[in-house]
C-alpha cells in the first residue's frame, strides 16, 4: 500500500467530521487473493479521486473512501465492517461472498445498503426481501445461465448430450451456480459432473486427471485466486482444447492466464464489463496517476479487474447522484443512498457521457429488482497478444430458470428470518 | 487390464509426483527441528519468498520499489536487466544465507534455552514479518517463474503405455514438472546425506542435533550451525518455491504450501529426512486414491482433510512418526 494512502488515511482519521460521502472499500491487498483484491480496489479508489479532482466530489460533496484491508477473510471483512460503519458509511462493496453473507443481517438493521457487483447472495436480487442488498448488474446464476447459452449458441441451439463439467471453488461462492447448472441441465438435457477444489487450489491433480479420463465437452470454472492459475495450468497439462475451457467472470483476469504463457491461449471466460480502451483512462491517467493520486502503482489502469472496480465505483457514484436528485441534498444519508441505488439507471448514453462507453449493459434497478440485467459477454485469451477478444455482445440470463429461483430462495430466507415482503 | 485399475495405477503415480513436491516442503522443517528443535512455521513464507525474490532478481526488480518512489517521489521499478537463471539463483541462494544470519542475529541468538513454544511463536511472528517484507520488497501481483523447467503431459509416457488400456485409456499422465521436481528431490536428498556425513560441518550438524551441551563443549559454535542449517533451510524452501511457483505462478498462495507439509511430518516424523520423503510419497498417494475412490461419494474435495487423517491414524500406532526418534523420559 503506498504510504501517501496510509498517510492521508491517518490524517482523515485525525481530522473532525466534514461534510463528505464516505465509501468503505473492503480491500485485499495482502494474502493469497491479493492479486485479485488489488486491481479491483485500485480502479475503485481511482474513480472516487478522479470526481474529487475533477469535479470536487458529486454533487459538490467529496468522497472519501476508507480502505480495510480484509484479506479476503469473513472474520476481518466483518471488523472493516463495524471498524467503519461509524464513519457514516453510505455503502459497502465487500468483494466476497462470505463476507457479504455475514454483512447481510448486519448492514439490514443497520440501515446501510451494500452493493455486490458480480457475486454475493445471488437471491439478494429479489428486493422486496433484501430491502438493502443489491447485487447489479448481474449475478451467479445469470452467469452460469449466460454460459450454458453461449454454449447453446456454439452448438446450433443445442446441448443435448453434451458432458459439461463444472470446477469450483469448494466456498459459498464456487457452489452458489450448482443449484442453476442442475436446473438448467435438466432444461436442455446437458450432463452436469461437479469438482469442488479445496482453498486455495494450489493442488487439483485430481480433478484434471479426472477430467482427462472422462473428457467432457466443456469445462466450467467457478474459481478464485491460484485456482485459476493452477487450473488454466492443469488444463493445458492434460491438454484439454481451451476452447472450450470457460471460467465465469471472477476468473477472466490478466492474471488468471499469464502464467501459464502461451498455453492459455483460447482460454475463455465470461465478463460483465468490457475490456476495452476507454476515454476515462486517459482522464485517471492525467489526472489521478500521473499527479501521485493513485490508489496503486498506476500499472493496473485498464486491466480487467481495474476496470471491474472502476465501473463499481461508476454505479456506486450514479447512485449517490440519483439519491442527491431524488431527496435534495448533497450529503445524503445510508437510507438514502439506498434510495437512490433503487432508482439507479444504466443508460447508454450516461455511460458515453461518464467516458466509458459500453462498459456494462444497460439496466435498471427497481424495489423487486436489484439484480440488473444480468447480462454477462464472452472473452478469449490471445496469449500471443496477451489481450482478452470480446468474443459476443452482452448475452441475457435465462430468467424462466433463474426467476422462479431467486423467488424460492429468496422467500425461504424471509420465512427464516421474519421478513415482510414488500416495496411500500 | 481393467481401464479402472489403469487408472488408478495413474492416481497412484501421480500421487507419488505430488508426495515428492510435498517433501520438498517437509525437508526444510525437519531440517530446523533437528538441528534446533525449533519447529519453523515460517517455512512456507520462505518458500514464498525464496521464489519473489529469484523472479525479482530475474526480472531486475528494484527491490522496495513502492516504498522508495512513496518515500523520494520517484518513478523506478526495473534495473533494465535481466540475469539468467541460474545466476539469478545463485544470488537468491547468498539472498537466503544473509536472511539465515539475520534470524540468528537477531531473534533466536536471544531466544536460546527457552521453551520450545516460546521459538515456535517466534517463528509465527517472523513467517508474518517475511510475508510483509516480500509483499513491500517485491510487491503482491503474481509473477511468471520461467526457468526452463518442463512443464505438461510427458508424450513418451503417454505413448508407451496407451497400448495397455481399452479406446478410453490415452496412456497413463505424468506432468514432467512433476519428472523435474523428483530428479531435484532424488539429487538433493543424496547432497544433503552426503554433505551431513563427509564433511566437518554435516558431523559439527549431527553432532549438534544429538546434543547441543555435548556439540558446545567439544567446541562447535552453535551460532554458527544455526546460521548454517537455516541457510540449508532456506536453499531447500527455494527448491520448493521454484518447483510450486512453476505450477501457479509465484504469488502469495505459495506460503500456505505448509499446510501440506504438516501431514507429511506427523507421519514420516520431524526429525527424519528419509520419514519426509516417505511420509511425502505415502500421503501424495493416500490422498489421491481416496479422492479417486471415495472422494466421487461424498462430493470431492477430500484431499486436504484426508491428508491428515491418514498422519492422524499413523500418529495412533507410532506417535514418533514413522521415522521419528522415539523419546523415552524417565522420571
Amino acid at each position: 500500500m503506498k504510504l501517501t494512502t496510509l498517510t492521508f488515511a491517518a490524517a482523515v482519521a485525525a481530522s473532525p467530521a466534514l461534510a463528505d460521502l464516505v465509501i468503505p472499500d473492503l480491500s485485499y491487498r495482502t494474502g493469497p487473493y491479493a492479486a485479485g483484491g488489488i486491481p479491483f480496489s485500485d480502479g475503485y479508489q481511482d474513480y472516487f479521486t478522479l470526481l474529487n479532482e475533477r469535479d470536487g466530489g458529486i454533487g459538490g460533496v467529496p468522497v472519501r473512501v476508507i480502505e480495510c484491508e480484509t484479506g479476503y477473510n469473513t472474520e476481518k471483512g466483518v471488523e472493516c465492517y463495524e471498524a467503519t460503519k461509524g464513519e457514516g458509511a453510505l455503502v459497502y462493496q465487500p468483494l466476497s461472498t462470505g463476507i457479504t453473507y455475514q454483512l447481510i443481517p448486519k448492514a439490514t438493521a443497520d440501515g446501510i445498503p451494500i452493493h455486490t457487483l458480480g457475486y454475493g447472495r445471488t437471491s439478494a436480487a429479489n428486493g422486496a426481501i433484501f430491502r438493502n442488498v443489491f447485487n447489479y448488474p448481474a449475478n451467479y446464476w445469470d452467469a452460469a445461465s449466460v454460459a450454458v447459452k453461449y454454449l447453446m449458441q456454439e452448438n446450433d441451439g443445442s446441448i443435448e448430450g453434451k458432458d459439461i463439467a463444472l470446477v469450483y471453488h469448494n466456498s459459498a461462492y464456487g457452489k452458489e451456480p450448482i443449484r442453476t447448472l442442475e436446473e438448467l441441465s435438466k432444461k436442455h438435457g446437458f450432463n452436469l459432473n461437479t469438482l469442488a477444489v479445496d482453498h486455495p487450489g494450489q493442488e487439483q491433480k485430481s480433478q484434471w486427471l479426472q477430467i482427462r479420463r472422462e473428457r467432457p465437452d466443456y469445462v466450467l470454472m467457478w474459481g478464485w485466486g491460484v485456482m485459476n492459475q493452477v487450473a488454466i495450468q492443469e488444463a493445458a497439462n492434460i491438454r484439454y482444447p481451451m476452447e472450450n475451457f470457460i471460467g465465469n467472470w471472477w476468473a477472466g483476469a490478466e492474471h488468471d492466464v499469464t502464467p501459464a504463457g502461451m498455453a492459455a491461449n483460447g482460454y475463455k471466460s465470461l465478463n460483465m464489463n468490457a475490456v476495452e480502451d476507454m476515454p476515462v483512462f486517459a482522464e485517471i491517467q492525467a489526472t489521478v496517476i500521473d499527479a501521485g493520486k493513485n490508489a496503486g502503482d498506476g500499472s493496473n489502469l485498464g486491466s480487467v479487474l481495474y476496470t471491474r472496480g472502476m465501473y463499481a465505483a461508476m454505479l456506486t457514484a450514479e447512485a449517490i447522484r440519483k439519491a442527491q436528485e431524488i431527496h435534495g441534498v448533497d450529503d445524503i444519508t445510508p437510507q438514502q443512498m439506498r434510495d437512490g441505488m433503487e432508482a439507479l439507471e444504466i443508460t447508454d448514453a450516461r455511460m458515453e457521457e461518464l467516458g466509458m462507453p459500453g462498459v456494462g449493459p444497460v439496466f435498471s434497478v427497481s424495489c423487486e429488482d436489484h439484480g440488473g440485467s444480468g447480462k454477462g459477454l464472452v472473452q478469449q485469451w490471445n496469449a500471443e497478444a496477451k489481450t482478452w477478444e470480446v468474443l459476443t455482445d452482452f448475452i441475457e440470463p435465462d430468467e424462466e430458470i433463474i426467476a422462479p429461483l431467486v423467488k424460492a430462495d429468496s422467500e425461504a430466507f424471509a420465512a427464516e428470518n421474519n421478513i415482510t415482503a414488500g416495496c411500500s | 487390464m481393467p481401464d479402472q485399475l489403469l487408472f488408478a495405477i495413474e492416481v497412484t503415480l501421480n500421487g507419488l509426483m505430488a508426495g515428492v513436491l510435498y517433501a520438498l516442503v517437509a525437508l526444510g522443517f525437519v531440517l530446523i527441528f533437528k538441528a534446533s528443535g525449533i519447529f519453523n512455521y515460517a517455512q512456507g513464507v520462505m518458500a514464498l519468498f525464496a521464489a519473489l525474490t529469484l523472479v525479482g532478481i530475474m526480472e531486475g526488480q528494484v527491490p522496495f520499489s513502492h516504498l522508495i518512489n512513496a518515500i523520494f517521489g520517484t518513478d523506478i521499478h526495473h534495473f533494465g536487466w535481466h540475469v539468467p537463471a541460474l545466476l539469478a539463483i545463485l544470488m537468491t541462494m547468498a539472498v537466503m544465507v544473509l536472511f539465515a544470519w539475520l534470524v540468528q542475529r537477531f531473534i533466536f541468538r536471544h531466544l536460546v534455552n527457552q521453551e520450545p513454544i516460546i521459538l515456535f511463536m517466534a517463528t509465527i511472528g517472523l513467517a508474518y514479518f517475511l510475508e510483509g517484507v516480500g509483499d513491500l520488497m517485491w510487491g503482491s501481483d503474481i509473477k511468471t517463474l520461467d526457468i526452463g523447467l518442463p512443464q505438461g503431459a510427458s508424450l513418451w509416457v503417454e505413448d508407451n503405455t496407451a497400448w495397455l488400456g481399452g479406446e478410453g485409456f490415452f496412456g497413463f499422465f505424468i506432468d514432467r514438472l512433476d519428472i523435474a521436481a523428483t530428479i531435484v528431490a532424488i539429487i538433493l536428498v543424496a547432497v544433503l546425506i552426503a554433505f551431513s556425513q563427509y564433511t566437518k560441518q554435516g558431523r559439527a550438524l549431527r553432532a549438534v542435533a544429538d546434543d547441543h551441551q555435548a556439540a558446545l563443549s567439544v567446541g562447535i559454535s552453535l551460532n554458527f550451525i544455526w546460521v548454517l542449517v537455516w541457510s540449508i533451510a532456506g536453499f531447500v524452501a527455494l527448491v520448493a518455491g521454484i518447483m510450486w511457483g512453476a505450477k501457479s505462478g509465484v504469488q502469495f498462495s505459495l506460503s500456505l504450501i505448509a499446510l501440506k507439509a504438516l501431514p507429511v511430518l506427523m507421519l514420516g516424523g520431524f526429525t527424519s529426512i528419509p520419514g519426509a520423503i516417505v511420509g511425502g510419497l505415502i500421503i501424495g498417494v493416500g490422498e489421491k486414491l481416496f479422492e479417486f475412490f471415495i472422494g466421487p461419494m461424498v462430493g470431492g474435495a477430500t484431499e486436504n482433510w484426508f491428508a491428515y487423517v491418514l498422519a492422524l491414524l499413523f500418529l495412533v500406532f507410532r506417535p514418533q512418526g514413522l521415522f521419528g526418534e522415539k523419546i523415552i523420559e524417565r522420571v
